[in-house]
């Protein structure tokens, strides 16, 4: 055997003068670091299988750890990096693509924050959500193209809508990718603030469907988990074609993760890798799509809204009016920061568009085409806090999926080993010692607070901006202003630069 | 009585409960570190975290109603407080026969070996409102303090 | 007397305690002949050893029989049962009426037939006095000669060592401790008291005390050997204080015959603690189990039953706790099967001085020795008591960790969530 070329990426610094010998960070460590050294009579770490998770840190009692990055310097090369090296190393080790999880972590423009947000100033009062009413529920779903109201009275009554009380939903995280636990802190924490999570192609475990009024079913290529009982019990169904994070991949599961529970829940066999095929094999064109949509609408006697998932790609806003065309009630799409539990990293880090410039153009696209009213826009991929949702809002949609920042609340430390099975933090994993690691409850509060907190920052941004419906900022894109774009993304996001 | 339980399904087994009774009846009971590295012998818990993974959960004295150590105590250290139903061993009295440890079913009690042989065990360290500090401190909420009545009460 | 107690120790208090439980108000008058509040039996070695003040001998709190509203008779003793005319004859000539009895009048020295028992230096170890008496010329005793290597002569010999005086143990058994241990564990705890000093005659016993003068001057054994020594304890046993009873009349075999109830033969008579012959539930058998915990409970029990709340008596099993030199052991049940519906397993670390071995009988725990390592041992007990089924976890059973986290879910739910009685 050859040596090893890879260096540690972290090292774990343990402050002597506080270690208590507890021996708490070597039961916590999944990936096994710290262990017990009788014979020195202390705790050792083995660097090298650190992934900075932050779980012995956060649990350590007397604070006497601190993980700080490797500060070994590769020759100074701007272009061949020590990232670039180390990627290298690991292939040139281990022989196979290289596997990663959560969302791309390459400085991609950040959209987001080159937007500024308008406030109103003596013309147009602003408003004090405090002492006002403030609306911002939403409603997902075709809207009719006019609406006749007769003695107070609509006549003509609405397509299926979803109610959402705040334009957020938690994105797909599927049960298999996530624990039970996860999967219950989402489901919870949707139910109690009136929102919607998804379940992502994993299929309902029999403890959710007490909490299926708030969820949204997915339907992948690979049909886990999906019968009539299924369709019937969320409150919209959703036909995922792609991922922000691997845009033309299906998900994939290894069968270690697959146990009792995965296996019930997506109706396979134990121990079986579940592989989604990259394409639905019956779905080569929109109007096979169109099929699929109105096939579970049928199943579920027109009573949900469907919703079709799409990865940002290069042609998405002509993708998106074809699923609008094909009778999409909501139309999700995934920027390509978004996250996965497993995902090539190739593929993760270069493939897609970035969520700001893809929401901007399909939200175009659909107002030139006359079709906006006919389905909702979600966007997702990347949103970190509420002003993120509000200038998503402002570009043109009409709610976002947060998946990232929703398993941060859980704890994620955003190490990004999700596709070991080994997460520390009871989230990305099925083994039992960790699942329990997060208690749903807990999981679920923290959820909660995170949404009425980001609840309470929209209504005072909108305040700020004289609004007091969220409808009114619905691709209002005069209430944004560039910073530093060029000519293109200024015309692509539909907005002028600030000073304009 | 109010007492503390353990919810196994949600313990993570990080033992963070025994370092935190272990201080909380230390010399320094405020201080974690002055617990461990200053007092002269090494502080024990009066909690124990049992582990057969992926099972783990804390397990302490009872408080049982009727209790075996109160019974077998061969010098009366140990007694069950009427009132409050919280069992101690005056450790004055106590001897270290170890007799409560050849009782006790839930092996809820630790030998202290550290000065005066002494058993040492959960007081409940509590005002009935307020909680005990493993309660307190379980960072996954895995152990609650509650009066369950089940069985013989 | 609407309750009589004679016997002021385990038994006796247990019974008190457990009248009232049920009765707060009715009256209770306590008799013994010792003229001490209550006192720990277990302690007298390590008050001899100076381990323990005079103050902390006593077994109950200073005010324990006013708040209990005991009428107390010390240093009386009873002379004779009536049961009859339910009266009792006192040694200062009173005659006391009662309603209920108990009898927990202990046990009392077994002392063999030997010539030169009447010198002074001739010591029983049962009673506090006996230690006192001890005491009161420790610094003229160099040699000590203890017969009996059982658990109370073992305990005056850990004494005797912290006193500085040179110690003999003559045991008639091949081994130490022949009633809780088995050789292999036997022989562990003599290197432990061998290395404080203490000699051993195994397979011997004392044939004549020797004495010159009006004082022990030493001992000849079976074998002829002489030991000089300037004292002798006696401690080969103590036998159930039964005289009274049988006296009266009262159904009596090795000790006094009660039934689940703890009653006698006479339904207002009952008997606990080292005197009674109460239920073994491994022997399946009754049995005389001279140990405290035994005492108490029985005790304790009988006293709801006197009071009229009736609860039975489950029985028990020989069981111990007990350490020499700093070395613990925790022994219970039955400890060396000689038969082959029995099956051993045993697990030992000798560099550690550490021992365990459990037996098992039809897929039940029916004794266990842990040396040195006695952490948890009362899982084992527990389960030995309620007789549980160990067959689905029984390789775990030698587990250094053994405990709950082994036990099947139910039980330990069972177990952790409700107080159940036991
Ligand atoms: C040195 C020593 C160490 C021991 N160590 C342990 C140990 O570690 N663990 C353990 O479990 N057990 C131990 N034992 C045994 C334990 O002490 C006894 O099992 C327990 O004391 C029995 O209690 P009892 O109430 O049945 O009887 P006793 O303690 O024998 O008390 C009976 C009382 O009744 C009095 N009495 C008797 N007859 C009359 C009468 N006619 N009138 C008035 N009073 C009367 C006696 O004087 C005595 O005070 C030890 C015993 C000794 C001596
Ligand atoms: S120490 Fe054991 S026997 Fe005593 S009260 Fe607590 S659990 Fe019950």
């Amino acid at each position: 055997m050859s040596i090893s070329m890879q260096l540690p990426d972290y090292l774990v610094e343990r402050d002597p003068n506080r270690c208590i010998k507890c021996k708490v960070c070597v039961n916590q460590c999944a990936n096994e670091v710290h262990s017990w050294d009788e014979d020195i009579d202390s705790v050792i770490a083995a660097e090298e299988k650190c992934v900075n998770c932050h779980r012995c840190v956060t649990y350590c009692p007397t604070r006497a750890l601190k993980i700080r990055r490797n500060p070994t310097e590769y020759k100074e090369n701007s272009y061949w990096n020590a990232r670039t090296i180390r990627g290298i190393d690991r292939q040139a080790e281990g022989g196979g693509v290289l596997l990663t999880g959560m969302g791309t972590d390459r400085p991609i423009p950040i959209y987001w924050d080159r937007l500024f947000l308008n406030a109103s100033q003596v013309t147009n009062p602003s408003i004090d959500p405090l002492r006002e009413p403030m609306e911002i529920k939403t409603y997902l779903g075709s809207k009719p193209d006019n609406v006749i109201i007769k003695d107070g009275k609509l006549i003509k009554e609405l397509p299926p809508q979803l109610v959402l009380d705040a334009p957020i939903m938690f994105g797909a995280l599927s049960f298999g990718a996530i624990s039970l636990s996860a999967v219950k802190s989402l489901a919870k924490a949707a139910t109690d603030c009136g929102i919607m999570w998804n379940t992502g192609e994993g299929g309902l475990h029999r403890d959710a469907y007490e909490y299926s009024k708030n969820c949204i079913v997915q339907v992948a290529s690979g049909r886990f988990g999906v019968d009539a009982e299924y369709l019937n019990a969320g409150a919209a169904i959703e036909i995922k074609i792609g991922q922000g994070a691997k845009p033309g991949i299906g998900g994939h599961l290894p069968g270690e993760k697959v146990g009792e529970e995965v296996s019930r829940t997506r109706m396979i066999p134990i121990g079986s890798d579940a592989i989604s095929p990259a394409p639905h094999h019956d779905i080569y064109s929109i109007e096979d799509l169109r099929q699929l949509i109105y096939a579970l609408k049928e199943a579920t006697r027109y009573t949900k809204p469907v919703s079709v998932k799409v990865s940002a790609v290069h042609n998405v806003a002509a993708i998106a009016s074809g699923i609008v065309r094909a009778g999409a009630d909501i139309v999700a799409i995934d920027g390509v920061r978004g996250g996965t539990g497993a995902a090539p990293l190739r593929t993760r880090d270069s493939v897609g568009i970035p969520a700001e410039l893809a929401l901007a153009s399909v939200d175009s696209r659909l107002r030139q085409e006359g079709i906006r009213n006919q389905a909702s826009l979600v966007i997702a991929g990347g949103i970190r806090n509420s002003s993120d949702v509000v200038k998503a809002i402002a570009l043109g949609a009409d709610a976002c999926y947060i998946g990232t920042a929703a398993l941060i609340t859980m704890g994620c430390r955003m190490c990004q080993t999700c596709y070991t099975g080994k997460c520390n933090w009871g989230i990305c994993t099925q083994d039992p010692k960790l699942v329990k690691r997060l208690n749903p409850e807990i999981g679920a509060q923290r959820l909660a607070n995170l949404i009425h907190a980001w609840s309470h920052e929209i209504k005072e941004l909108l305040g700020g901006m004289g609004i007091n419906a969220l409808e009114s900022l619905r691709g209002n894109r005069l209430m944004l202003r560039g910073v530093g774009l060029s000519e293109t993304e200024y015309r692509i996001l539909g907005i002028l630069p600030a000073g304009e | 009585m109010k007492r503390v339980y353990a919810r196994e399904e949600v313990c993570a087994g990080c033992k963070l409960c025994e370092v935190y009774c272990a201080t909380a009846h230390s010399e320094y009971p405020n201080s974690i570190l002055k617990a461990f590295l200053k007092q002269e012998t090494r502080p024990i818990a009066r909690i124990l975290v049992e582990v057969d993974q992926p099972l783990s959960f804390a397990l302490q004295c009872r408080h049982c109603e009727e209790a075996n150590c109160t019974q077998a105590c061969i010098t009366g250290a140990m007694t069950k407080n009427p009132e409050t139903g919280i069992v101690t061993n005056d450790e004055s009295r106590c001897v270290g026969c170890w007799t409560c440890v050849l009782v006790c079913p839930y092996g809820a009690i630790k030998r202290d070996e550290t000065g005066h042989k002494v058993a040492s065990k959960c007081d409940l360290c509590s005002n009935n409102d307020t909680n005990p500090i493993c309660v307190e401190k379980c960072p996954n909420n895995a152990l609650i303090f509650a009066e369950i009545s089940r069985g013989g009460e | 007397m609407k309750y009589l107690v004679i016997g002021n120790s385990a038994a006796g208090i247990g019974t008190i305690e457990g009248i009232r439980q049920v009765d707060p108000e009715g009256s209770i008058m306590l008799i013994s002949d010792e003229p001490y509040h209550t006192y720990s039996r277990p302690l007298i070695s390590y008050y001899l050893a100076g381990k323990v003040k005079p103050e902390k001998m006593y077994y109950r709190e200073p005010d324990f029989y006013e708040k209990l509203n005991v009428n107390l008779r010390l240093g009386v003793k009873v002379e004779e049962i009536h049961p009859d005319e339910k009266t009792v004859s006192l040694s200062t000539g009173e005659i006391v009426k009662y309603e209920t009895l108990m009898l927990a009048t202990g046990g009392k020295p077994i002392i063999p037939e030997m010539p030169g028992l009447q010198f002074k230096g001739v010591f029983s170890f049962l009673k506090w006095d006996d230690v006192k008496d001890i005491e009161a010329n420790i610094n003229k005793y160099n040699k000590i000669v203890i017969i009996g290597a059982g658990l109370i002569g073992l305990k005056a010999a850990e004494a005797m060592v912290g006193l500085e005086v040179k110690v003999t143990v003559v045991e008639l058994a091949n081994r130490v401790l022949s009633a809780i241990l088995d050789e292999e564990a036997a022989e562990i705890v003599q290197r432990t008291l061998e290395d404080k000093g203490v000699e051993f005659s195994l397979n011997n016993t004392v044939k004549e005390i020797q004495g010159s003068g009006d004082k022990v001057s030493g001992v000849l054994l079976q074998d002829n050997t002489e030991l000089e020594c300037d004292a002798v304890i006696i401690a080969i046993g103590v036998s159930p204080n039964k005289d009274l009873a049988t006296e009266a009349g009262l159904a009596v075999n090795r000790g006094i015959v009660v039934d689940d109830y703890l009653r006698t033969n006479y339904p207002d008579i009952y008997a606990a603690g080292d005197v009674s012959e109460g239920y073994d539930i491994l022997y399946k058998q009754r049995r005389v189990l001279p140990i405290l915990p035994n005492a108490y409970r029985q005790g304790y029990t009988a006293g709801h039953n006197m009071a009229g709340q009736e609860e039975r008596y489950h029985g028990g099993f020989g069981m111990n706790a007990i350490s020499f030199f700093g070395l613990p052991m925790i022994t219970a049940g039955i400890i060396k099967p000689d038969s082959s519906e029995f099956t051993e397993m045993i697990e030992r670390d000798s560099t550690k001085r550490n021992y365990r071995k459990i037996v098992l009988r039809d897929n039940k725990l029916v004794g266990f020795i842990a040396l040195n390592e006695v952490d948890r041992a009362g899982i084992l007990t527990g389960l030995m008591e309620k007789e549980i089924d160990i067959n689905t976890f029984k390789d775990k059973l030698l587990y250094k960790d053994f405990g709950y986290a082994h036990l099947p879910k139910e039980y330990r739910q069972e177990q952790l969530l409700g107080v159940i009685k036991l």
